[in-house]
């Protein structure tokens, strides 16, 4: 064990932070739930691939640099650092680019991974149906197979990114008579063919974050099939493993929301206002199970790099980031006092609005990803061995 | 930058595990229970073969001559298997006697590595001293100095303690010229590093206490029918059992880290301990309610072993700092400054 960086992961850090440095926009882009703030998000993703950040540790040829996972958490900790924008399409890079890198085949990778590293393509995930939700495995959307294509027929629901992205992947029942997980393939869907039409949906902060997609008759070539026919199932699982596991929630962002937690108390306390003595307790929990994620995150790509595996552990890391989140908000609310319910804009607001929205969508943790009632009966299963039934 | 283990040591860990396994089954640590000691000699010998006192003593002394990341692993089944012998006491006695002197190290540590001597530290974070009554050598605070006395220098008052397998002492010492052997700056520091390395070992022993509570419960829970089934299928069961988990997993990675801070002596040292200590500290004592909850009256029996590890849980929360002690100083540093508490991964270039 040895928690030192090696002058090679300290270059790696210098040029990352030099690159944010002189490249991230000086002034927060709009929010990526508006148009505008989406198209602001895709430009920004097209600089961040330009100078060859977009997803570092996929391989050259697809947009990336190769690195190891190490160096992608420093990567996310300098991101995070330097104010960087969210990144429009993480259903994309974190989530369906990892999937097909393992089930794509070359004329997929080649075909998809590229422009998805450039965010010329923007991708929405379409798993929950309106009877599917904590029950993925009910999924009634069908997709028959017609010559060449598929003819894809239900509805989709929640797709965050929906709005406006231009790529759907989801899971279709393409054995009209399976059951359950059996049957089902997973398939990716343009956006901009005849017969789809997506209705956007507000979410709790007003914006429409995630949108409902109809498919009527939607043909789709049968090269979008990704992994085997009938088999989507597993192709789903590694992708919600990446989601839950380390791949979308990075550490770097929990230790920066402490970081700002730290902050704020020592303003409120600096300016005179009595704090509630437990919150200075909540406080330093805060920033310790900050901590305690990013050192789990080490040693799960420590033993990952030592060519080891992780599987129904990605269920722990789901419920400690989201819940930890949601604590981190709740206790910056309580500093802000009566500041808590503005909104940005409020003049009153003096720049602490970010928290309200930041709770907005840390109260969607414990929902999307799987719930966190669904990920414990996950570990009391697969990890601690309790009967299902 | 590697956040694992080696093979070695991994392989080390598993023996001692089967070890104690096979050689210290929970009738034998009751049964010291009704001993006068409450501690066997014998066996202490037994984990010196082994190498467990001698872990942090250097090879010239009889030693092992290895450091806290070895070390952690080993400490960890030693609470697993709710081992009573002093082996908290001991990995900081024998640092400190290192660090303390040369004629002290030559007179004690390999008598200590051989399992032959008990050296124990009396500390002002811990109202008693443990084991301070089969210890041939006592290492006593008094402000920032530290005197060293044998054990018929010194008298004792027992005071008896939740757990059993805890024998806890008030010491009543005088001291003079003679028996100081550190004091000022050189006290305060090698004080200041015998706390946080008893409570890196209380917090090791956290986490193998923790997870045996964890098996405990799952294996009743999955033995154990209600309303025709096993209560381990019930979501309110297995929802308790998860989130202490979570818990217990998360501390993990505070409590290897911190092993690594004390082995390298980092700048963050004595808040990384504090976070294990406390972070670990609660997942046990939690794992110890839950595994009661899912017992039911059956684990609130004295004669159920579920208490032998929840007790012990209990006593290594209150020894070296206890979790609101832990938490207190965290945020001290955390949010006064008053310590090192950098975020990891933010303190490079
Ligand atoms: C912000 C946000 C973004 C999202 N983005 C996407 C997206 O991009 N793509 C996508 O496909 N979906 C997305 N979702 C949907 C999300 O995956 C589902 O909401 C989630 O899987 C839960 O399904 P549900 O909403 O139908 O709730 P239900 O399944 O109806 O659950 C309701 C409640 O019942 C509990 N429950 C259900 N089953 C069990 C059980 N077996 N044991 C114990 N409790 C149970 C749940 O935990 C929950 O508390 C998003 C959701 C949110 C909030």
């Amino acid at each position: 064990m040895d928690l030192n960086y090696t002058a090679e992961q300290d270059a790696f850090r210098k040029e990352a932070r030099a690159w944010l440095e002189a490249n991230v926009p000086r002034e927060p882009l709009p929010s990526f739930d508006t148009r505008e703030g989406f198209e602001a998000h895709r430009a920004w993703e097209k600089q961040l691939n330009a100078g060859g950040w977009a997803m570092v540790p996929w391989p050259v040829e697809y947009g990336g640099r190769g690195a190891n996972l190490l160096e992608w958490l420093i990567f996310e900790e300098e991101y995070y650092r330097a104010g960087a924008p969210g990144r429009v399409n993480q259903n994309g890079i974190f989530l369906l680019g990892p999937t097909i890198m393992e089930y794509g085949t070359p004329e997929q990778k080649a075909r998809f991974l590229p422009k998805m590293a450039s965010s010329e393509e923007v991708w929405a995930q379409g798993w929950s149906e309106p009877n599917a939700g904590s029950d993925m495995a009910a999924i009634q959307a069908s997709a028959v197979l017609d010559g060449d294509h598929y003819v894809i027929n239900g509805q989709k629901t929640w797709a965050s990114r929906g709005a406006y992205a231009d790529w759907l992947f989801g899971m279709f029942r393409t054995d009209p008579d399976s059951e359950r997980h059996r049957g089902l393939t997973f398939v990716l869907v343009p956006l901009d063919l005849p017969g789809v039409t997506v209705r956007p949906i507000e979410q709790l902060d007003g914006e429409a974050g995630f949108a409902e997609v109809f498919l009527n008759d939607v043909r789709v070539p049968v090269e979008n099939q990704l992994g085997e026919v009938n088999r989507g199932w597993d192709v789903a699982m590694a992708t919600a493993g990446f989601e839950r596991g380390l791949m979308l929630r990075s550490p770097a962002r929990f230790q920066n929301t402490a970081r700002k937690l730290v902050a704020l108390y020592r303003e409120t306390a600096a300016s005179g206002q009595p704090i509630d003595a437990g919150l200075r307790d909540t406080v330093a929990r805060c920033w310790v199970d900050a901590e305690a994620y990013t050192l789990n995150t080490y040693q799960t790509v420590s033993h990952l790099l030592a060519g080891g595996k992780i599987g129904s552990e990605s269920s722990l890391n789901k419920i400690f980031w989201s819940e930890l989140d949601l604590r981190m908000h709740e206790a910056a609310l309580s500093l802000l006092g009566a500041r808590a319910e503005l909104l940005p804009q409020a003049p009153a607001a003096e720049g602490v609005g970010d928290w309200l929205d930041g709770y907005l969508f840390a109260l969607s943790g414990p929902i999307y990803a799987g719930t966190n009632e669904v990920q414990r009966n996950i570990i009391a299963e697969r990890i601690l061995g309790l009967p299902r039934k | 930058m590697n956040f694992g283990f080696s093979e070695d040591q991994l392989l080390l860990q598993q023996t001692v595990h089967d070890f104690l396994a096979s050689e210290l089954p929970v009738d034998e640590v009751r049964k010291l229970w009704n001993e006068d000691t409450g501690r066997s000699a014998e066996f202490w010998k037994r984990l010196a073969e082994i190498g467990i006192p001698g872990l942090l003593i250097s090879e010239d002394h009889g030693g092992l001559g290895m450091n806290e990341i070895d070390g952690v692993l080993l400490i960890e089944e030693t609470g697993r298997a709710a081992l009573a012998e002093p082996v908290v006491q001991t990995s900081v006695a024998a640092p400190l006697i290192t660090a303390l002197s040369s004629s002290l190290a030559d007179q004690w540590l390999a008598k200590i590595a051989a399992g032959e001597a008990l050296a124990v530290v009396q500390h002002d974070v811990n109202a008693f001293t443990s084991d301070a009554h089969v210890a041939d050598l006592l290492l006593l605070s008094h402000g920032d100095e530290i005197h060293a006395l044998s054990a018929d220098r010194v008298s004792l008052t027992a005071q008896p303690a939740n757990d059993p397998s805890q024998r806890l002492f008030a010491i009543d010492w005088t001291r003079d010229d003679e028996t100081r052997v550190a004091s000022g700056k050189a006290g305060r520091a090698l004080l200041a590093i015998s706390l946080d390395r008893g409570a890196l070992a209380c917090a090791a022993q956290q986490l193998g206490v923790a997870d045996k509570l964890i098996e405990l419960a799952v294996a009743y829970a999955c033995e154990r029918k209600q309303f025709g089934v096993q209560i381990g299928s019930f979501q309110a069961v297995k929802h308790m059992l998860a989130d202490v988990k979570v818990r217990l997993e998360y501390a993990r990675s505070l409590v290897y880290r911190a092993a690594h801070s004390l082995a390298r002596d980092t700048r963050g040292r004595s808040v990384d301990v504090s976070c294990a200590k406390a972070a670990a500290s609660e997942a046990a004592v939690a794992a110890g309610r839950i595994a009661l909850q899912v017992h039911g009256a059956i684990g609130y029996t004295w004669e159920q072993d579920l208490h032998v590890w929840m007790r012990r849980a209990w006593s290594l929360d209150l020894a070296w700092g206890n979790s609101a002690w832990h938490r207190a100083r965290i945020a001290d540093a955390v949010i006064d400054g008053a310590l090192p508490a950098e975020n990891f991964g933010y303190s490079a270039p």
